[in-house]
């Protein structure tokens, strides 16, 4: 990217910046993203109120039965109601992807804030455990903590939070890190501005749309990670309904009944998608020079 | 060179020092009785007591720990619980499902997902460059379980081609059947895998496109695909390397899932087995193997990614 | 002869004219300057004079080179010319060459590709070119990374790669900007030697009236996209017509004035 180029863009877009901002929410993935993801949160919060049956509603007269207008998603080999199993599998996949997020969260970045504030050998120590978190993949962390503590939801939370943690505070040490760098905190430093100042007042209004964008996309691999554990039988246990343990379920009877198949997994797909998607558009929304960059870089 | 190799050596020693000390604190000193928890209720004192005695947690933590390490250090990862066995057998048994499935799946996306990712990227405004981009999204945002159990589905069910799962009971001796029982899982893998390919190989071609040098080099008279060809191996080169790192470690922890699909009897099936069965020493030991590869894995991929940066190489 | 010539040549991203109506015409041996302010809109000029503008933005008018309009052609047509008959040395050498590769094969490239030399002979041109440019050892030189070369270098090489395959005209788009003082001047000339030497035809793009001044015998001045002023080098310095020139010309006499005694002096 050439210098005359971004100052190009610039004069010609700074005059109507808040026009840009405008613009920028109707970012087309920013729209799709947040339309794919209400629509998966409206079937969770609906399901708290209302659901075409109860949870432990059988219908032994109607089993394996396709889609028909008393069973809109079909039922499975016990004669459940496959369109309620969906939402309230919905209210799983989020409030999982949620809490795990947050764990993630609450460990790394005060984390990787440490790493980019400390000194060369505390940063060091730090990024040595961040490779080897990074290493010690979730699925086998979640299977660790399983086999001694048997599958719950908790468990599977804790195991997703802190897998997905040593990327949160990687990212996070490297963003905070380049703010640490910048000439306008060497001068906050040497008028004697405490460190915790500079993370309040420097650091974080530079980094947090950054790590709004990596939350998105780390609820997006909470929710498959903790459709994978539920599908190997290592997460929520039964009753409480899951996308994974309904596909598990419906594996066996995939050659009789395979629209079973289709929805939970497209549940999935729909949800990840739906993040990604919207965390593109927040980068685009957040970010205006990233915007700019990457307009002045593409040739 | 060899000074960086000797530090990078003692660093991966180090990491695996420590995640095998992480295995076997998450399992001994968190709060809870291993033995405790693996037998069914009311079970007798006795029993408690030979589980115990048989896990090592009768004796003092400290002890119990530096016994872990002294075994690790010299490759002896236990017996298990229930069938005695030793731990490195049973593991050594199931490798030759595990080892053929990562590895053919891993070359196999290489060979599909590059020049795919390279197109998505050169022709990232056409709509084939479009469509590619978005298959990939949808390839990675689809859980790898889901597109193994459609797979099943539409070449086991629908057309009977080769078999749902399952592994031949004599192994490689028939190598046709061990072959045709792992052609699906292979082909689901490499989906998987070649989908986060595409994705990073189209996003480090953009990287070297947006490079001044290849404006220059157009400034001379080059095509883009020659211009591309002139320096993005080279240019390329360390980022791909360490693509192919975290490619090659997330093809080993796919197989554990792929092995559930289709039923093979691999490592991942083992783990997943054991842990359901609260086989404490398998599941420590497999799961302190799966990270030490992918520690070691990392270790090639710092030494190789140095060896094709010159630029590396010079700094410490 | 004229080798290349614009006519009206405006540059717009999404509707807005970043370049307005720009016409400029460069013979061999012509020696023409563009100045501007940063973002004036020279150095989209200068990509525009290549076919190199971001996609997105869209030009109409007219670039003749040698006679044939080139706005709008295809890749294919613009490869035929870029090299062979217009060249250009951007800012900032560091990034404009390859990191990894070694700089003689980047001077031997354009030759391989437009005159069809083997590997060999390309070398030994690229060995030729290297000495041309006053580089040092150039035998040992061609084998070195761009960052194992000083600024100054790096610049000779690239200017050794921009004129290989004899181009017409060479556009240098601030080729010094980037350098130290004293290097600035031995790069200037070298350019210079090379235009008496070669009889290219130079457009120089610079933000920097006193350096423009010392090289080019016409001057353009360029501001928000607009020529505001064409002219022999002296009469524009002496009679700036318009409002911007004339504040060109007496900010850069004062600088001129503040530094004269430290350039006599004792200066760095």
């Amino acid at each position: 990217m050439s210098t005359p180029l971004v100052e190009a863009v610039e004069t010609v877009e700074a005059p109507d910046a808040p026009a840009r901002r405008r613009r920028g929410w109707r970012s087309p993935s920013f729209l799709v993203g947040a339309a794919l993801l209400l629509a998966v949160l409206a079937l969770a919060l609906v399901s708290l109120l209302w659901s075409p049956y109860g949870l432990d509603h059988t219908d032994p007269t109607a089993r394996l039965a396709g889609p028909s207008p008393q069973h809109w998603a079909g039922t499975d080999r016990l004669g459940r109601d496959q369109f309620t199993q969906l939402m309230l599998g919905a209210r799983t996949a989020m409030w999982i992807g949620l809490a795990s997020v947050a764990v993630a969260f609450v460990i790394g970045v005060p984390l990787g804030l440490l790493a980019a504030a400390a000194g060369r050998l505390a940063e060091n120590a730090v990024v040595g455990v961040i490779d080897i978190v990074i290493a010690f993949p979730t699925l086998l962390l979640a299977m660790l903590l399983v086999t001694v503590y048997g599958a719950s939801t908790a468990v599977a939370i804790s195991a997703i939070g802190i897998g997905v943690s040593a990327e949160v505070a990687r990212l996070t040490r490297i963003s905070a890190s380049r703010v640490f760098t910048q000439d306008y905190v060497l001068a906050a430093r040497t008028c004697g501005t405490g460190p915790l100042m500079i993370l309040v007042r420097h650091v974080l209004p530079n980094i947090w749309h950054t790590l709004l964008v990596q939350a998105a996309l780390a609820f997006g691999v909470a929710v498959i990670a903790e459709a994978s554990l539920s599908y190997l039988g290592l997460g929520t246990p039964p009753p409480a309904p899951s996308w994974g343990r309904m596909l598990q379920e419906a594996q066996s009877t995939v050659s009789v009944a395979p629209w079973n198949v289709l929805l939970p997994g497209l549940a999935v797909a729909v949800t990840v998608v739906g993040v990604n998607l919207l965390g593109d558009g927040l980068r685009e929304v957040l970010d205006p020079q990233l915007r700019q960059e990457r307009q002045a870089g593409e040739r | 060179m060899l000074s960086y190799l000797i530090r990078r050596v003692a660093w991966l020693i180090g990491s695996l020092f420590v995640a095998g000390s992480a295995v076997f604190f998450l399992l001994r000193v968190l709060p809870g009785d291993p033995a405790v928890t693996l037998l069914a209720v009311g079970s007798s004192p006795d029993q408690i007591d030979a589980i115990r005695h048989q896990l090592g947690t009768d004796r003092p933590v400290l002890a119990q720990y530096g016994h872990w390490l002294g075994d690790l250090a010299t490759g002896n990862l236990g017996d298990s619980l229930f069938t005695q066995l030793p731990v490195l057998d049973q593991i050594a048994g199931r490798l030759p499902v595990t080892v053929p499935l990562a590895l053919s799946a891993f070359v196999l996306s290489i060979i599909v997902a590059v020049p795919i990712g390279v197109f998505a990227a050169v022709r990232r405004r056409g709509l084939l460059g479009v469509a590619v981009s978005t298959l990939a999204q949808l390839g990675i945002a689809l859980p790898i379980f889901w597109v193994g159990i459609m797979v099943v589905w539409l070449v086991a069910v629908q057309w009977r081609a080769l078999p749902p799962g399952g592994f031949p009971r004599t192994g490689w001796q028939d190598p046709g059947a061990a072959i045709q029982s792992l052609v699906l899982p292979v082909a689901t893998l490499t989906i998987a895998q070649g989908s986060v390919l595409v994705r990073y190989v189209r996003s480090a071609t953009l990287d070297v496109l947006s490079q001044e040098y290849v404006r220059t080099a157009r400034s001379l008279g080059y095509s883009l695909p020659r211009a591309l060809w002139r320096h993005g191996p080279r240019n390329g080169a360390a980022t791909v390397v360490q693509i192919l790192g975290i490619l090659l470690a997330s093809s080993l922890l796919g197989t554990v899932v792929i092995e559930s699909v289709f039923a093979l009897p691999g490592l991942g099936s083992l783990l997943l087995a054991s842990v359901k069965a609260r086989d404490l020493p398998i599941v420590q030991g497999t799961v302190f193997l799966m990270t030490a590869t992918v520690l070691v894995v990392g270790l090639v991929v710092d030494v190789v990614q140095r060896l094709v940066d010159p630029r590396l190489r010079g700094s410490a | 002869m004229t080798v290349l010539e614009t006519t009206g040549l405006t540059i717009t991203l999404d509707g807005q004219p970043l370049v307005r109506d720009v016409s400029l015409s460069l013979a061999a041996r012509d020696r023409v300057g563009l100045i501007g302010e940063s973002g004036s809109g020279k150095s989209l000029t200068a990509l525009a004079l290549l076919g190199l503008l971001p996609p997105g933005m869209r030009t109409s008018g007219r670039i003749l080179i040698d006679g044939e309009d080139h706005l709008g052609a295809p890749d294919r047509r613009w490869r035929r010319v870029r090299g062979r008959t217009v060249s250009i040395v951007f800012q900032e050498p560091l990034t404009a060459l390859d990191p990894l590769m070694p700089v003689g094969r980047q001077i031997a490239g354009p030759l391989r590709l437009h005159q069809g030399l083997n590997r060999s002979d390309a070398e030994r041109r690229a060995i030729e070119w290297c000495d041309r440019v006053h580089l040092p050892d150039p035998a040992r030189l061609v084998r070195a990374l761009p960052h194992e070369l000083s600024g100054g270098q790096r610049q000779r090489v690239a200017l050794a790669m921009a004129l290989a395959c004899r181009p017409r005209v060479l556009i240098a788009d601030e080729p010094t900007t980037a350098l130290d003082v004293t290097v600035q001047a031995q790069i200037l000339t070298l350019l210079d030697e090379l235009i008496e030497e070669t009889g290219v035809g130079l457009l120089f793009i610079s933000h920097d009236l006193p350096v423009v001044a010392g090289l080019a015998r016409h001057l353009l001045v360029m501001r928000t996209g607009r020529l505001v002023e064409s002219g022999p080098v002296d009469d524009v310095l002496r009679r700036p017509r318009s409002g911007y020139a004339r504040q060109l010309v007496a900010s850069a006499a004062q600088v001129t004035r503040l530094a004269r005694p430290s350039v006599h002096g004792e200066y760095r």
